[in-house]
């Protein structure tokens, strides 16, 4: 499971991701991060049987925590070029018979956004 | 043998045999040429892509009072008017005065639509035509002729993209991640219509053709049309269109262009017709080309099949890379299902050419006289890391430079500007000159163009670049004087 963590300026000072780890045992993948020095936002991924353990550990540091379950939203200008296949870090763009789809494991970086030549596809607003 | 006229007959009659191009592989897979040449009349080819070659002829009709439209704007896109009062030529890839990711092909496919367009002209007024200016909101029902001419369509095979650079490309071929992150390529393979008819046996000047779902002509071949990356030139009336086959697109960071989709019936007049729509992806071979090297011939990275670009990833010296179509087998597959349809139906029949497109010749570069930095690098005066900063001074002093690239073991490490040791004097830093350096050094190479290089500059707001080979080994370095020469030449 995807989770967005948000930092704000006490939290981003703390070394939350390893203590987390050792408070949890829970094996974390960080899957983008900016961290500056005011505030921080990361996507990271974890098991999914643990995943509600490692989102109370977060929270009582402090941190924000959103369990990504939407991906990029796509509309009918989509001619299925696959422009956005080889861009997306995740592998979450697929070719299925001809047809481009976008699986769960979306992390929202919105770079098949920017790059998509018909302006079919867009974030979601949350 | 079957003729066109027999195969028409059976439309006509509602007893014609149509497949598309992926059912047609199948068939002679399992029947031979010889017995599928029997049993397939047509067989329906397709292809969806950005093409950028295409534009749309219109006739406004005259205003009261009348006006030679010098220069014309489709919602501040701008349409070509070197032709009769009021006739225009918009290209798909002519960017708006307003915004960067809006152009011809947006108007176009608007106005396919049937959604209003701005239109503004402008004239020197005469006798004959004595307006000045014209401002109006028209539709395509408005227009009296809407007719698309693309010059280049429909390309055989279109060379694939990779980026060996360490930044981010932006380009007509898509978005190029560093480092050879990725690869884009262009064109349907095996379905695509002239990979089917090779030599041009039924797809000539006069065959007609599904162009933006509507009814179109082939007029002869395509610009740039040569062996083994045959192209054609196409026509059709923008009114018979279905938005649906017709996508205004803009790469990013590049600029506009458009999505068209074409359809191809291929006439099965022999076996040897049906041999050639055997053509598999894995027989079909294409190069990947280096975008990263700046230069009209870009160095081919490896030759590659359809069939390999189609699996979704390939090998780049030794590592697995992701690949991104940009053209759309899913839209191609439509059209020749559309196509099909209309054949079964008895409102499609087909034509004979009336000329054979010819294989093509070589394409000419250019003639342009190319400037390389080798040309007008001067000698660099290197100095090592461990020199001190009060000497770099004196350096740059006697020999009058402002640059002095630093070198270690034969390799560049760095490079201090006269505005480093400035810099360095005023802060009360008179250490070693590898304490100053700036270590991520902005370099070209002998065989640069001249004008790369002074992009580099530009970009990086800087005003010299060493020369170095493939080891940064210092050969010389060009200044932004050596550039100022040039033009002053």
């Amino acid at each position: 499971m995807f989770l967005r963590l948000r930092f704000d300026s006490k939290a981003v000072r703390k070394p939350v991701i390893s203590a987390v780890t050792l408070k949890t045992s829970a094996l974390i993948n960080i899957i983008k991060a900016e961290v500056g020095p005011r505030r921080g936002e990361l996507i990271v991924e974890v098991d999914d049987s643990i995943a509600e353990k490692v989102e109370k550990a977060f929270e009582e540091l402090g941190v924000e925590v959103l369990r990504l379950k939407e991906k990029v939203e796509r509309n009918e200008r989509c001619v299925h070029c696959g422009a956005c296949i080889s861009i997306c870090p995740v592998e979450a763009i697929v070719l299925q018979d001809g047809r481009v789809e976008f699986l769960d494991k979306c992390v929202l970086c919105g770079n098949c956004v920017k790059v998509c030549p018909v302006k079919a596809l867009k974030l979601p607003t949350t | 043998m079957k003729s066109v006229e027999d195969i028409n007959e059976k439309i006509r009659e509602g007893s014609v045999c149509v497949v598309t191009a992926e059912e047609m592989k199948e068939i002679v897979k399992e029947l031979g040429a010889e017995k599928a040449a029997e049993e397939v009349d047509v067989v329906t080819t397709g292809t969806f892509g950005a093409m950028c070659s295409t534009g749309v002829f219109l006739n406004f009709g005259h205003s009261d009072p009348p006006i030679r439209m010098q220069r014309v704007w489709l919602n501040d896109v701008e349409a070509y008017t070197g032709i009769a009062a009021v006739d225009a030529y918009l290209g798909a890839t002519q960017q708006s005065e307003k915004a960067e990711d809006y152009g011809g092909a947006h108007v176009i496919e608007e106005l396919l639509k049937g959604e209003e367009v701005e239109l503004k002209a402008i004239s020197k007024g005469t006798d004959c035509y004595p307006a000045k200016e014209v401002r109006t909101v028209i539709t395509l029902e408005d227009l009296n002729f809407a007719e698309m001419v693309n010059p280049r369509n429909a390309y055989q095979r279109y060379n694939a993209a990779t980026n060996s650079s360490d930044r981010l490309l932006r380009t007509y071929m898509g978005t190029l991640l560093p480092n050879f992150g990725n690869v884009t390529f262009a064109g349907c393979g095996e379905i695509s219509p002239l990979n089917n008819d090779p030599e041009f046996r039924t797809i000539g000047i006069g065959t007609k053709i599904l162009l933006c779902g509507g009814k179109g002509y082939i007029v002869g071949h395509g610009t740039q049309h040569c062996p083994g990356y045959a192209t054609l030139m196409v026509k059709g009336s923008l009114k018979s269109m279905d938005p649906e086959f017709l996508r205004a697109a803009y790469m990013p960071g590049y600029g506009v262009t458009m999505f068209v989709g074409i359809g191809i019936p291929i006439p099965v007049l022999d076996s040897k017709m049906a041999e050639k729509l055997a053509v598999r992806d894995e027989e079909i071979k294409t190069k990947i080309l280096d975008f990263g090297v700046q230069r009209r011939d870009r160095p081919v990275v490896r030759e590659v099949t359809y069939a390999e670009l189609k699996s979704g990833r390939i090998e780049i010296n030794g590592e697995e890379v992701r690949v991104s179509p940009l053209s759309s087998v899913y839209m191609a597959r439509k059209i020749m299902e559309e196509l099909k349809r209309r054949i079964e139906r008895g409102e499609f029949l087909l034509t004979f050419p009336v000329e054979r497109l010819t294989p093509g010749k070589a394409l000419k570069p250019m003639k342009t006289a190319i400037k390389l930095v080798k040309s007008v690098m001067s000698e660099a005066i290197v100095i090592s890391p461990e020199t001190s900063v009060e000497i770099a001074a004196k350096i740059m002093i006697e020999k009058g430079v402002n640059h002095l690239p630093v070198v270690e073991n034969g390799k560049l490490v760095g490079i201090v500007t006269s505005w480093d040791v400035a810099k360095a004097v005023a802060m009360g830093k008179t250490g070693k000159v590898g304490e100053i350096m700036t270590k991520r050094v902005i370099v070209t190479y002998p065989e640069e163009a001249v004008e790369l290089a002074a992009k580099k500059m530009e970009e990086n707001d800087i005003s010299a670049l060493p020369v170095v080979d493939k080891s940064m080994r210092v050969l010389g370095i060009v200044t932004s004087e050596d550039l100022s020469k040039l033009l002053a030449r």
